[in-house]
């Protein structure tokens, strides 16, 4: 018996018959938790999301009621900015898209809740560049929502004001970084900022108070209100609560987006009872369980887990990959990170150096070029990878590439340090003997090619 | 007549810092020279455009570059000193800003544009093999530097672009704005035949 999906945030996605139009979103008991939640003070639905437990879906997996208990608006002279970040391009990644295209009033939704929460009456949804039909999409939504009063001055006659716009990005993966994002919406180059002291909560758009949440956690917000955060937060896993949307991709029979609680399936059971398992006469040989970025898994991993019993004793346990559940604190304890929910899978025919290879491709186009070990890192780490994919590795490749990858993580002023030297540090670490040199496909001499060659399954 | 090429016109390569002269300038004319006239309805849009960003004018540079980019193909001298204008700010402030994001052409590309997204699940599900496939069949010739390979009577250009968030079914490729999914090489032979500005669909008149 395959786990059964608890939608909260994808429920209405895919349902036959339900249309993006308002009328059919309010036939669905649309706006009624935004009525709730106007008769509630601002601070009560700061409270009630910290109380759900919720973290942030975009990524990072911080607390959600946190991030805006650090908005205090009675103390603030200035205003308060929401920002939507719907600029979602990590790899494996594409459940906002989901929700945008398909269900965009909830969004709307959520964000007049979240602003309402905060104090804030400026509002912007950074959506990435390539969905022009998404910021569309979004743009009619906003206007049906303005013209039933949902948005615009005076909401729902509470004296509430709030204006919502949409902002197109336009095709750079570092605007998902929340300092980034900001920097891009201000019309400027996504460089992210020195934290301290550019704390979006204390000095975000226009040196303002800002909170940046991701789609799928806006839309959470409107769910809280919904259940109560006590509610809320026995959907899951202690730390670990409410729902979580999973993208799975790569080489399963059934690639998909779905929903459970967090926690609650394991590894084994989403790629194989959810997702069909492997194709016919393969194996699973390497996952990567949160967006390109996180740590790779081997699919016949067993990890050593201690966990403190409730005498104090710490005892070990063993987990195999196939029983590891998906949430964030178990992702992190065997040692990569729940990420983005992008799950993607590469079975027994996959070469681990034209995939790594790939996704190393990926960061030296992607990185900003602000700092000097990303920049000039990302670069290396792709000619090496490609080199070693065409045939042409050298003995001494692996070490090489270890240690440009140790020397990014950490010296950067945002996480795509890591976020690019993780792969490169976990692929070797688990699939050493894939990046010593093999013999060449093609003659020594021939020059390296810019791209790593297509991917071939091998037999 | 072909202008010749000035190089100091062409684009500096990323990485090794060559120039690289723009050797485009010269099958149609002179493009890059050839000013449009901005229409008041296009004003008009610029200036709504405007009203989003009350706290600061410089928010608007990306929503005005896609709106020109949109109209007329390609962002051009002209509108980087249109754009400068509107957010009263230097040509510098616009031009640095069309460098960083990869969206933002400054040479025009076909009039069906062809991106195949190159990031690992699509690799995985044959996008290299797509990308491959629909360079030949649309006879674009190689890519440039920056990645581009667009037919010489300028009618298709083809690229590779990184992640476009439709994982779950590879390979995914864009037509102009529109996103196609799970895309077999046949597939794109029918998105291509029935596109609504393919050459077999506009007979040129007499």
């Amino acid at each position: 018996m395959p786990v059964a999906e608890r939608r909260l945030v994808l429920k209405h996605v895919d349902q036959p018959g339900y249309t993006v139009d308002i009328d059919c979103y309010l036939r669905h008991g649309g706006y009624e938790e935004l009525r709730k939640a106007l008769t509630m003070k601002p601070a009560e639905i700061v409270n009630e999301v910290k109380i759900s437990g919720m973290r942030g879906r975009g990524g990072a997996g911080f607390s959600c009621g946190l991030k805006w208990s650090f908005i205090d608006p009675t103390k603030n002279t200035k205003p308060v900015y929401v920002i939507c970040n719907a600029d979602e391009s990590e790899p494996g990644t594409f459940k906002d898209k989901q929700i945008i295209y398909k269900d965009p009033h909830q969004l709307i939704e959520g964000m007049v809740i979240s602003c309402f929460a905060n104090n804030a009456h400026l509002s912007y949804i950074y959506i990435r560049g390539e969905f022009t039909e998404g910021a569309k999409i979004l743009e009619r939504t906003i206007a049906e929502a303005r013209e039933r009063n949902f948005l615009g001055k005076n909401i729902l006659g509470t004296g509430f004001d709030l204006d919502i716009y949409v902002h197109r990005g336009a095709g750079a993966y570092i605007c998902g970084e929340e300092t980034g994002l900001i920097e891009s919406l201000e019309g400027k180059r996504a460089y992210p900022r020195i934290k301290p002291p550019y704390f979006p909560a204390v000095l975000g758009l226009y040196m303002s108070p800002t909170i940046v949440n991701n789609v799928e956690t806006l839309c959470n917000a409107k769910h809280i209100i919904a259940m109560g955060g006590a509610e809320y937060a026995k959907l899951g896993k202690p730390n670990n609560t409410g729902t979580r949307c999973l993208c799975v991709s790569g080489d399963v029979v059934k690639p998909g987006y779905f929903e459970f609680e967090v926690g609650h399936i394991t590894m084994g059971e989403l790629l194989y009872d959810v997702c069909g398992g492997p194709r016919p006469g393969r194996k699973f040989k390497a996952i990567i369980p949160g967006g390109s970025s996180a740590k790779v898994m081997r699919a016949d991993d067993v990890y050593k887990l201690k966990k403190r019993g409730p005498d104090g004793t710490t005892v070990e346990t063993q987990l195999a990959f196939n029983d590891v559940p998906i949430d964030f604190d178990t992702l992190s304890a065997v040692g990569t990170m729940a990420g983005s929910g992008g799950i993607i899978v590469m079975d027994d025919s996959r070469d681990m150096a034209q995939c790594l290879a790939n996704i190393a491709e990926f960061y030296a186009h992607e990185s900003c070029g602000q700092c000097t070990p990303c920049r000039e890192g990302s670069l290396w780490m792709k000619k090496i990878t490609s080199r070693i994919a065409a045939g042409h590795g050298r003995p001494e490749d692996r070490a090489l590439l270890k240690n440009v990858a140790h020397n990014i993580g950490g010296r950067t002023i945002c996480a795509f340090g890591e976020a690019c030297a993780w792969p490169v540090e976990s692929f070797i670490a688990k699939f050493p003997e894939e990046f010593d040199p093999k013999p060449p496909a093609v003659p020594v001499e021939a020059p390296a090619p810019r791209t790593p060659a297509a991917f071939q399954p091998t037999p | 007549m072909h202008p010749p090429v000035n190089p100091l016109e062409g684009d500096v390569h990323s990485s090794t810092g060559e120039i690289i002269p723009d050797t485009r300038h010269s099958h149609d004319g002179h493009f890059a020279c050839s000013e449009v006239v901005i229409t008041p309805e296009f004003q008009d849009q610029g200036d709504e455009i405007m009203t989003h960003y009350p706290a600061s004018r410089r928010s608007a540079v990306l929503p005005l570059l896609h709106l020109w980019q949109e109209t007329h193909g390609f962002i051009s001298e002209q509108a980087i000193e249109w754009i400068a204008g509107m957010i009263r700010l230097q040509t510098i402030n616009v031009l640095e800003v069309v460098t960083f994001y990869p969206m933002f052409r400054r040479h025009p590309a076909g009039k069906i544009q062809v991106k195949v997204c190159r990031t690992l699940s699509c690799a995985l599900g044959g996008g290299y093999e797509l990308r491959d496939y629909l360079l030949k069949k649309l006879n674009v010739g190689e890519p440039d530097a920056h990645g581009l390979a667009t037919s010489a009577d300028g009618t298709y250009s083809v690229e590779f672009v990184e992640c476009l968030a439709s994982c779950g079914t590879a390979p995914v490729i864009m037509i102009n704005d529109d996103f196609y999914e799970s895309v077999t090489h046949d597939k794109a032979d029918a998105l291509l035949a029935a596109h609504p500005l393919a050459p077999a669909n506009n007979p040129p008149s007499a």
